[in-house]
């Protein structure tokens, strides 16, 4: 049943999980041709998605770009959730991607950015979508990484853009392939090289190959439109493309290079912007850090544009985070875009909020994050500062030629392997790293920020290009770097003896992390990275690390998790439990209460009356047709009957075992149902004895008294124990007494506390003659004192000899019902041994009578039909047939056979 | 006249006490508690006689539990459940909720507990408690001595783990006990299950395989990725949440979703019980 019950289940769940969703929307894909360009002539044939809510109302709409090498099938759940918020959302494939044409421009606002000012131009031709004034839709921006780019530029460059929304995106593209860490320094940095790798090789493959699983870089490449002509170019522009193989052969951006950067990227334009902006950022994210998002704030926030920033844990190593992250950033673009371009709820605070990692997940193996409000952004440096001092002398480390072997902190690209990159695939190689250890730190820092370092480095050639990292090292040995970021120098000038040099202030990548106490804390500087591309000749540093490392620290206040509802729920579960509880505990009270009354005065003082009792199964089998008899005080009444007559049946309601169909039995005037407490004035042996094999008799009949929870003294064991007759078997384990032993045990435990009522199916089945002589006498001198004993026997001697009444039971109806003399008294024939069987055959032709049977030698059994036996003695003697014997027959079983037929089969056979 | 003979009433029958001292009596039981009892001791002994093991069994960041076993009493403590909590708990939950009723069956004694008159309910009841009773206890000495025997070998150290920092001692008992508590909630369950199908048929063995069948069942499901949101409905997807409550903080999501799994589940399964058993014709 519980099976059936659990495949009931769990298909009702696949089919519901089958259902189709339904969708509150519909979606057109077009090629728009819009004109583009420097001249804003040229034609370009854009790949484009619109979504539609459902309904006719004028809606607002979203611009929603994708990231580099995606396409707008890239975007698609992002689109598909914001229209089903309601805006008409419009995704296109930027130029040189998938099946758009043109070249890629790295969001040259001449180019991608004026080809989604075109875009704006067509959405607010469009009759649904929502306008401020002829020409200028209600749109807000969305993207992330190159879209996210993109609407910046956007913003900066058109004013009828009313909101975006960045994510994970740059600030400055030459600071972010050329990062430079130390403060003061305005040469370029050191060459992201694999970044920049991966980003070329996206965007130059005939197929557009993807940047990983994120859904921000990556996404399916499509058959470009046309061929492409420069193997080494792929399908970007040629200024691009020219610009790319020049840094990444020599590794420092030439000036036509950084103009270009700098033309796409957001940096110089951000006063421009006016349209509210949400800034997104993943913490775990070696291309754009936490420091692209922080120029963005900073630069858009001074001209009193409203910013607000989130950081999650996630980014273009880490993936779209985990659930409760992407729950937050999703919940706060909403919110954004609901009120600054749907005009709709109430203004979005300018709370900063970030997530820390809390451990893995136990069920999916993923991270699990905390998220964290604080009501102001606090930069990279944080609310507050915590000082760890680190020691170490000054050290050599070695720059290995051409990079080679290179120390490993990040693996750009493979994306989403949040967990390996917040355990360490980092690993620093000998001789080209230096240590600085700090103490055990006493109290638990929270870092939320950029931590800063002093750097002292000389170098024998007056240039040297390091990576300073910060590990925190549990008390284990185990050294995490924090989302593999490491921060890399490149510096000039410097002495050749380490003591001449002048400290430089290096600001690490901001991470957020809980450096937990007795963890201490690590500043490794070191010579290579395979990520980034380092001077080519060997050479050998000298770097020491000022003892002052500073921290910046925040306390946020920690988010509500949206599934602390969930704890609610369980509260309100039990409740619900504990409630159910107490009202059927309270209706089985009240219905317990009603039902003692069904009682009948005038049987009070009779042990038992059955009425028109009929059992039927639930089959259509009836086991019992219809039973009435009444057991007296002072009575031993034999319930007799084939096997299958009903008799069981009959027994087991009257233990409250089973529900009669109809009719009822009653113990002392009181209705019996299953557990009604007048079953404990009714002891009883039916269907065989149950006893716990592994406890001895004794303890048998102790555990049996102790369920009744009557007093001790009232169960008579002495009594009890004497008509077991046992002796010291009492003592031995049930499971290895004999059958007839568990008869008598059983025969004594429904002696047990004497009751009134005894009710005994089969008492004597395995007991010895002389038990069965006992047994007899047991019975009767019990139902002497007021008591009343019921037996049900298929042995007709047994009951003719021990009862004084008999109730006799055919197909599940009463055929007999009596004292057992009375039944008996009826029997009709006479048993005759005469000398002369043939004679006295024919004399007793002559009489009346019904028939005559011979019986052995010399026997005869005559049914007398009413005929007196001194007529028939009378009759044989006058001729002259010697009569030995004359035995009027006083068997039960004649009485039986009459009143039952010599049908042998039972009811169960009916 | 009253109903009932003198000295009986309907709240006294089957004492606690008396159930309690009936399962006690069963070799069954004994051997469940001592076999909890002696688990940790095998565990320690395969420890100390065992070789160094260098495989990572599948367990990801939670596999170190096996590197960390022998670093104290309380992550000694912490693999015994581990170790535990998947198949061994099961079977001895279902062992003591589904035997309690079909034994009685399948020995004959149910029906002169009901003649006594034990009340239908009052019978289940105490029977459940008990049978319940058992299972903490045993839970709680597969603890216990693992906890015991492990601070005696390894000592008192603080409880240890590769998803977190190290927890202090005091509050690792703290976890610990968590740990135990929400285990206990899952295995109502197990519990609720067997219970049901204990009161369904007269064979005990039937009834304590079959809970663990469906438990197996459940599990293999579980892991069918492919199934979707539907595997949050199985009764086994939540039982390995405990494992985030040795984080810090802790992660208490999925154990709250999984204690209200459990408790549905096993008060579905329990209801059903009280039901039938209350309304059904006792046939054994």
């Amino acid at each position: 049943m519980a099976g059936s019950v659990a495949l009931v289940l769990i298909a009702a769940l696949v089919g519901w999980a089958a259902l189709p969703e339904r969708h509150s929307w519909t979606a057109v894909d077009q090629r728009l041709t819009v004109l583009s360009g420097p001249s804003g002539t040229e034609p370009i044939d854009l790949d484009t998605r619109l979504y539609l809510p459902s309904g006719d109302g004028d809606v607002p709409a979203v611009l929603l770009g994708h990231g580099f090498g995606g396409s707008k099938e890239s975007v698609s759940d992002d689109a598909e959730s914001l229209a089903d918020r309601g805006y008409a959302v419009l995704t296109w494939t930027a130029r040189g991607f998938g099946r758009s044409g043109g070249e890629i421009h790295l969001d040259s606002p001449d180019y991608e950015v004026k080809d989604a000012q075109r875009l704006l131009d067509w959405l607010a031709t469009q009759p649904r979508v929502r306008t401020d004034a002829d020409g200028d839709p209600r749109v807000g921006v969305v993207g992330g990484s190159y879209g996210g780019a993109l609407a910046l530029l956007l913003a900066a460059q058109d004013p009828r853009v009313d909101a975006i929304v960045p994510l994970i995106t740059w600030n400055d593209l030459g600071k972010a392939f050329f990062p430079q860490s130390a403060n003061g320094v305005t040469a370029p940095g050191v060459f992201k090289k694999n970044w920049a790798g991966l980003f070329f090789g996206s965007g130059s493959g005939p197929l557009g190959a993807g940047g990983g699983p994120s859904p921000l870089t990556g996404g399916a490449g499509e058959a470009p439109v046309a061929p492409v002509a420069n193997p080494a170019c792929g399908r970007f522009a040629a200024d691009v493309c020219a610009a790319y193989l020049k840094m990444a052969t020599t590794g420092i951006p030439d000036a036509a290079t950084t103009a270009l950067l700098q033309r796409s990227s957001p940096a110089p334009v951000l006063n421009k912007i006016k349209a509210p902006t949400l800034l997104i950022q993943g913490a775990v994210d070696t291309l754009f850090p936490l420091s692209e998002a922080d120029a963005n704030a900073k630069g858009i926030a001074a001209t009193g544009t409203p910013v607000r920033v989130a950081w999650f844990t996630g980014g273009h190593d880490g993936g779209s985070g985990p659930q409760t992250d992407q729950d937050r950033t999703k919940f706060l673009t909403a919110q954004w875009l609901d009120h600054y371009v749907k005009k709709d709820g109430a203004t979005p605070a300018t709370s900063f909020t970030y997530s820390r990692v809390a451990g893995f997940s136990a069920l999916d193996r993923g991270l699990v994050t905390n998220g964290y409000s604080d009501p102001t952004y606090p930069g990279l440096t944080g609310t507050g500062r915590a000082e760890v001092t680190v020691s170490g002398d000054a050290q050599q480390i070695a720059n290995p030629p051409n990079g080679n072997p290179g120390a490993l902190s990040s693996l750009p690209g493979v994306g989403g392997q949040l967990s390996s990159l917040l355990g360490s695939v980092a690993g620093d190689l000998a001789g080209q790293h230096a240590e600085f250890d700090s103490a055990p730190v006493t109290d638990a820092i929270e870092v939320v920020g950029a931590p800063t370092v002093r750097l002292r480095a000389a170098s024998p050639t007056g240039s040297a290009t390091l990576f300073v990292k910060l590990y925190d090292v549990d008390p284990n040995g185990t050294a995490t770097l924090s989302g593999g970021l490491i921060a890399p120098v490149r510096l000039t000038g410097l002495p050749t003896d380490v003591s001449a040099a002048q400290p430089v202030t290096v600001t690490l990548p901001a991470i957020v992390r809980r450096i937990d106490a007795g963890h201490t804390v690590r500043v490794t500087v070191a010579t290579s990275d395979q990520a980034f591309l380092t001077p080519p000749d060997p050479a050998t540093y000298t770097v020491a690390v000022e003892p002052a490392v500073s921290l910046p620290t925040a306390a946020g206040t920690p988010i509500a998790n949206p599934q602390v509802v969930w704890r609610y729920v369980l509260l309100g579960v039990l409740a619900v439990v504990v409630a159910g509880l107490v009202v059927v505990l309270a209706v089985r009270h009240r219905r317990l209460r009603r039902h003692e009354a069904p009682t009948v005065d005038e049987y009070a003082e009779t042990p038992l009356v059955v009425r028109g009792l009929r059992k039927a199964y639930g089959d259509g089998f009836v086991a019992v047709e219809r039973v009435d008899f009444t057991v007296e005080r002072g009575q031993v009444v034999g319930l007799l009957g084939p096997n299958g007559a009903g008799k069981t049946t009959t027994l087991r309601v009257l233990m409250g075992l089973t529900m009669p169909t109809e009719g009822d039995a009653l113990v002392f005037g009181h209705r019996l149902e299953p557990g009604s407490p007048v079953l404990s004035r009714v002891g009883a042996l039916v269907e065989g004895p149950g006893f716990l094999p592994h406890l001895t008799g004794l303890q048998n009949l102790h555990a049996y008294w102790q369920a009744t929870g009557r007093p001790a003294a009232d169960a008579r064991f002495d009594e009890a124990l004497e008509i077991a007759g046992l002796g010291d078997s009492v003592h031995r384990k049930t499971k290895n007494y004999s059958h007839g032993m568990r008869q008598r045990l059983a025969i004594a435990q429904a002696m047990l506390g004497l009751p009134e009522l005894l009710v005994l199916d089969e008492p004597t089945d395995g007991l010895d003659p002389p038990q069965i002589a006992e047994m007899r006498r047991v019975l009767k001198r019990y139902a002497t004192d007021g008591r009343a004993v019921l037996v049900s026997s298929h042995l007709l001697a047994e009951v003719e000899q021990t009862c004084t009444h008999a109730v006799v039971v055919n197909k599940g109806r009463i055929v007999a019902d009596g004292p057992v003399d009375d039944i008996v008294g009826d029997s009709p024939s006479v048993q005759l041994e005469v000398s002369d069987v043939p004679a006295a055959e024919l004399v007793l032709a002559g009489l009346n009578v019904r028939s005559v049977t011979p019986e052995g030698a010399s026997g005869l059994i005559v049914d007398m039909n009413g005929t007196p036996r001194t007529e028939v003695v009378a009759s044989l003697v006058r001729a002259g047939v010697g009569v030995d014997r004359v035995v009027p027959r006083r068997r039960l079983e004649d009485a039986f056979l009459a009143l039952v037929g010599d049908n042998s089969r039972g009811s169960g056979d009916r | 006249m009253s109903a009932a003979a003198t000295g009986y009433r309907a709240t006294a029958t089957m004492p606690l006490l008396a159930e309690v001292r009936r399962q006690a009596s069963r070799r069954r039981t004994q051997l469940a508690l001592g076999f909890m009892a002696l688990l940790p001791v095998i565990i320690l002994l395969a420890f100390e006689f065992g070789g160094d093991g260098d495989d990572d069994n599948g367990g990801g960041a939670f596999a170190s539990l096996v590197d960390l076993a022998t670093s104290g009493g309380l992550n000694f403590a912490l693999f015994s459940i581990f170790v535990s909590a998947g198949f061994l708990l099961v079977v001895v939950v279902a062992l003591f909720c589904g035997d309690t009723v079909a034994s009685e069956a399948s020995w004959g004694s149910l029906r002169y507990l009901l003649a006594v008159p034990v009340p239908r309910a009052r019978l289940l009841g105490v029977k459940l408690i008990v049978a319940l009773g058992y299972s903490l206890l045993a839970l709680l000495t597969l603890a216990g001595t693992a906890l015991l025997i492990g601070t005696l070998r390894y000592g008192w150290h603080p409880l240890g783990s590769t998803v977190a920092a190290e927890i202090p001692a005091g509050e690792g008992v703290v976890r610990l006990l968590a740990i135990l508590g929400y285990l206990a909630v899952v295995l109502l369950v197990v519990a609720g299950l067997a219970f049901l199908l204990s009161v369904l048929t007269d064979a005990a063995l039937g009834a304590v395989g079959g809970a663990v069948l469906l438990w197996i069942l459940s599990g293999i499901l579980d892991q069918i990725t492919a199934l979707g949101s539907i595997r949050d409905f199985l009764p086994t997807h939540y039982s390995d949440a405990w494992l985030g409550l040795l984080s810090t903080p802790m992660q208490t999501d999925d154990v709250v979703k999984g204690a209200i799994s459990a408790v549905c589940y096993a008060t579905i399964f329990w209801s059903l019980a009280f039901y039938r058993f209350t309304r059904k014709d006792i046939t054994s």
